[in-house]
């Protein structure tokens, strides 16, 4: 500057290099140096309570929160279950009781002791319509716990086949009793502490949370000391964290930006089926009323084309609501591509290409990767037999409020989740007629999956969702489609272990050996 | 004439504040999608989900829900987040200075970016540069914000990656400030290691947002310089022998820049509004990222509270430019 306040051109240089110094000083890139990890996410932590609220049953929060706290039972990354907070579990011989050990040793992050109290405590919260535990109807069918040494027992009072399957499902995890009533929800929000093996360190909504290894955790000590996941719902950003070296992992994205960048020097991937599936659900009116169409519709769909042309291969085609490695999955129900079979069925109730059916399909758009352009496809493959279907774009929220109040179209794309496998909570829930999830609600079908909710012979159980699978099948009362697959890329530094439930865990990632 | 006028404007704020508030609680409750039924678990029953709406309290009916929200506004309280399960006013005035921070120094780039092409197109009229500068400007209002955020990714975050793609700050600082103003709190606490990851990672959201509003300040100025340069004023300086820098600079700018003014002070809340999207592909954690994650959500009491915010914000905002409107031009200080 002169001295009467111009600026010269020497100045203005000045000024432009010390303002890059200080842009520069903040552009570090942060990707792992062996005891740092950081992770590009694509949904931001919402709550700290993983037991209420929406966020506790948003099945990609889980992720984080099983960073931080652990569940009454583990899950391993192949869907098996194994020991958590819990040691041994199950029901007593008449199964009107439950006995639950508790595993000793375990401390909270500020220090004090897990005890039989925080889990009893935890359940008797859950079951409680007050604390806005969405999964409430589960928890209530136990209650009246007494505790012996580390040993709970509780009465049984609404016989649950799936009980120690939810306890490892979405809000099955312990918080701690003494904590959370000194400081309150919201106190909780703002310094979280669980058993897991991260304590939350920093976090700033919408934009990050930086973790630290917990020195105290019972299990197996996380391989980083420090894991920040920064949130990054655009996925077109998240291929630029991970593709500039700003992030060592990140996922769910493009299936073409997943082999772009596991193709370049540097980086790695990993690809694997979950535990989510794309489907299209009927809804018993209209055309959907004729089970010829119904058939008609879902033969007439070339799935692996789909996953071929659309997915890249990424994907597994189904024909029930049950994936490969669920329990009740049966690989002998089998509904093939059949264009011909289409065009008889349709002609048998008097459809043709001169004269097709008409409905609506709805689906959302973006939601899961080419949703829309899979209904485009589905919609162009029904118009070359004689099924002309008009399709309707929504947001998800609607499609929400559409199916708990029985409004959807006779044909509505979706996608359903089941980390724990169990069909009670895939093909039970997602057809059983008074559920708020299901569509189809036709009476043969209730009185098939009803019992199934109270059956106490496990074999049984099994079996009974196969023969409804096996029917559902038969008469064409929902459409399965594939089962999608989650794509992760990573830094050659680092080596990730993927979980079938599609959870991502920075306890499972470790520095490449 | 002029305490006046901004006591009328701050009344008539209350109204249109009362009309937004109405018009939002409506709205969000009337479109499709409501938050009950997007955390409906698989085996609901008709009683699961009577008490979650009861627990929300969405089984009152609208009026009376409106009732009762406003008697908390007017305590301010703006009610419970669905989602955050923190307080609204809490969250939305803890990411306003974000959205601010990334606004205004938007606003500063887009002005001095403007201002410079418009200074040079005035001073090189009817050359090639000023039909390049022409040409440029219409190339650059062309690309909207969001994808010239993208277009920064890309060349600063991937090919040339030297700036921060994503969020505010750098995650490994450890910032205790009492306000969320990192850049100035960061300045005045002499934590220039804060402010300068905060403007590394604000550059490119910045610069998105401002392009487009520079080049329509360029073709403004500029417009407006060429017109005052063949006025008397501005001759009589060069017959005292000013350069034609000196003259633009001196004489001209001043005159010039008062229809500019009018169009900044406009394109400021739209400025803040194009933050929402820009906000998003940058992971920046302000109010627009927060509202759309609001909406995606049915975050009812959170959607209400960022609304009133921005309209607040908006009016504010109209009421200075109009203030300094006022100020700046004596033909309507003095009538």
């Amino acid at each position: 500057m002169t001295a009467n306040g111009h600026l010269t051109r020497r100045g203005f240089m000045g000024a432009s290099v010390a303002l890059t110094a200080l842009l520069a000083s903040g552009a570090s890139v942060l990707a792992q140096d062996g005891t740092n990890l950081t992770i590009a996410y694509n949904i931001p932590v919402q709550s700290w309570d993983p037991t209420t609220g929406p966020a506790a049953v948003n099945p990609v929060l889980q992720s984080i929160y099983l960073a931080v706290f652990d569940r009454y039972i583990a899950q391993a990354p192949d869907l098996s279950f194994g020991p958590g907070l819990l040691t041994d579990w199950g029901f007593s011989a008449d199964q009107s009781k439950i006995t639950m050990t508790v595993r000793d040793g375990v401390k909270w992050h500020n220090g004090a002791a897990l005890t039989p109290e925080d889990i009893v405590w935890s359940l008797e919260r859950a079951a409680n319509p007050e604390t806005g535990n969405p999964m409430q109807f589960v928890w209530s069918k136990i209650g009246n716990f007494t505790v012996e040494s580390n040993v709970i027992t509780a009465d049984v009072l609404d016989f649950e086949p799936a009980l120690f399957k939810w306890m490892a499902f979405l809000t099955a995890f312990v918080l701690p009793k003494a904590y959370y009533e000194e400081l309150g929800a919201e106190g909780f929000e703002k310094a979280p502490i669980g058993t897991g093996p991260y304590m939350v360190d920093a976090f700033e909504q919408g934009a990050y949370v930086r973790l630290k290894a917990f020195p105290d955790y019972w299990g197996d000590a996380p391989a980083f000391e420090t894991v920040t996941i920064k949130f990054v719902t655009d996925a077109a950003s998240r291929v630029a964290e991970v593709e500039s070296g700003n992030s060592d992992v990140t996922v769910n994205i493009p299936y073409e930006e997943y082999d772009r960048l596991i193709a370049k020097d540097g980086l790695s991937g990993v690809a694997v089926p979950i535990t989510d599936i794309g489907m299209i659900f009927l809804n018993d009116t209209g055309p959907m009323l004729d089970k010829n169409v119904r058939l008609a519709a879902h033969h007439a769909i070339d799935k692996q084309l789909i996953i071929d042309r659309l997915l890249r291969g990424y994907g597994v085609p189904l024909s029930t609501l049950e994936a490969p490695g669920y329990a009740a999955y049966d690989e002998s129900i089998v509904v093939t591509y059949d264009p011909e079979r289409s065009k008889e069925l349709l002609a048998a109730s008097g459809y043709s290409t001169d004269n097709p059916v008409k409905f609506t399909i709805q689906t959302t758009r973006g939601l899961k990767p080419k949703d829309y352009e899979m209904v485009q496809a589905i919609v162009g493959m029904w118009r070359k037999v004689g099924i002309e279907a008009e399709i309707e774009v929504y947001e998800i929220a609607k499609h929400y409020e559409l199916r708990a109040t029985d409004q959807l179209a006779p044909a509505a794309f979706y996608n359903w989740g089941n980390s724990i496998g169990d069909p009670s909570t895939a093909t039970g829930f997602s057809m059983f007629g008074p559920s708020p999830h299901a569509v189809w609600d036709t009476e043969d079908l209730v009185n098939r999956i009803a019992p199934l909710f109270v059956e106490r012979d496990e074999a049984a159980r099994i079996q009974g969702y196969k023969d409804v699978s096996r029917y559902i099948a038969e008469e064409g009362y929902v459409i399965p489609l594939l089962q999608y697959v989650m794509p992760v890329v990573f830094s050659n530094t680092v080596s990730v272990t993927p979980y079938t439930s599609g959870d991502l865990l920075p306890q499972a990632i470790t520095p490449a050996t | 004439m002029l305490l006046k006028t901004v006591l009328t404007r701050l009344a008539t704020t209350l109204v249109t504040l009362f009309g937004v508030a109405v018009v939002v609680f409506t709205l969000v409750r009337v479109a499709p999608g409501n938050p009950i039924a997007m955390m409906l678990p698989p085996g609901a029953t008709e009683e699961d989900i009577a008490n979650l709406t009861r627990l929300y309290g969405f089984d009152k009916s609208l009026p009376e829900q409106f009732a009762i929200w406003l008697s908390g506004v007017v305590q301010g309280d703006f009610g419970t987040s669905i989602t955050l399960r923190q307080p609204v006013m809490e969250l939305v005035l803890g990411r306003l200075p974000a959205t601010l921070e990334l606004s205004i120094m938007a606003l500063v780039i887009a002005v001095t970016l403007g201002g410079l092409v418009a200074v040079i197109g005035a001073r090189k009229r009817g050359t090639g540069t000023e039909v390049g500068l022409d040409l440029t400007n219409g190339a650059v209002l062309s690309v909207p914000d969001f994808l010239w955020g993208l277009i920064f990714v890309l060349l600063f975050g991937v090919l040339w990656p030297v700036l921060s793609i994503s969020g505010r700050v750098d995650p490994r600082l450890d910032i205790d400030f009492t306000s969320n103003f990192y850049v100035i709190e960061g300045l005045l606490r002499g934590r220039f290691d804060v402010v300068g990851s905060t403007l590394s990672h604000m550059l490119m959201p910045a610069m998105s947002l401002a392009l487009p509003l520079a080049a329509m300040i360029a073709q403004l100025l500029k417009q407006s310089l060429k017109e005052v340069l063949h006025l008397d004023y501005t001759t009589l300086a060069r017959v005292r022998g000013f350069s034609e820098t000196a003259v633009i600079l001196r004489e001209a700018l001043r005159n010039a820049a008062l229809p500019t003014l009018t169009l900044v002070g406009v394109q400021f809340t739209f400025l803040i509004g194009g933050t929402v999207i820009v906000e998003r592909i940058f992971a920046y954690e302000g109010l627009g990222n927060m509202a759309i994650d609001a909406v995606i959500n049915r975050d009812l009491p959170l959607i209400q509270g960022i609304v009133i915010l921005f309209a607040a914000l908006f009016i504010v905002i109209n009421l200075l430019v109009d203030l300094s409107y006022t100020l700046l031009n004596p033909r309507l200080r003095h009538g």
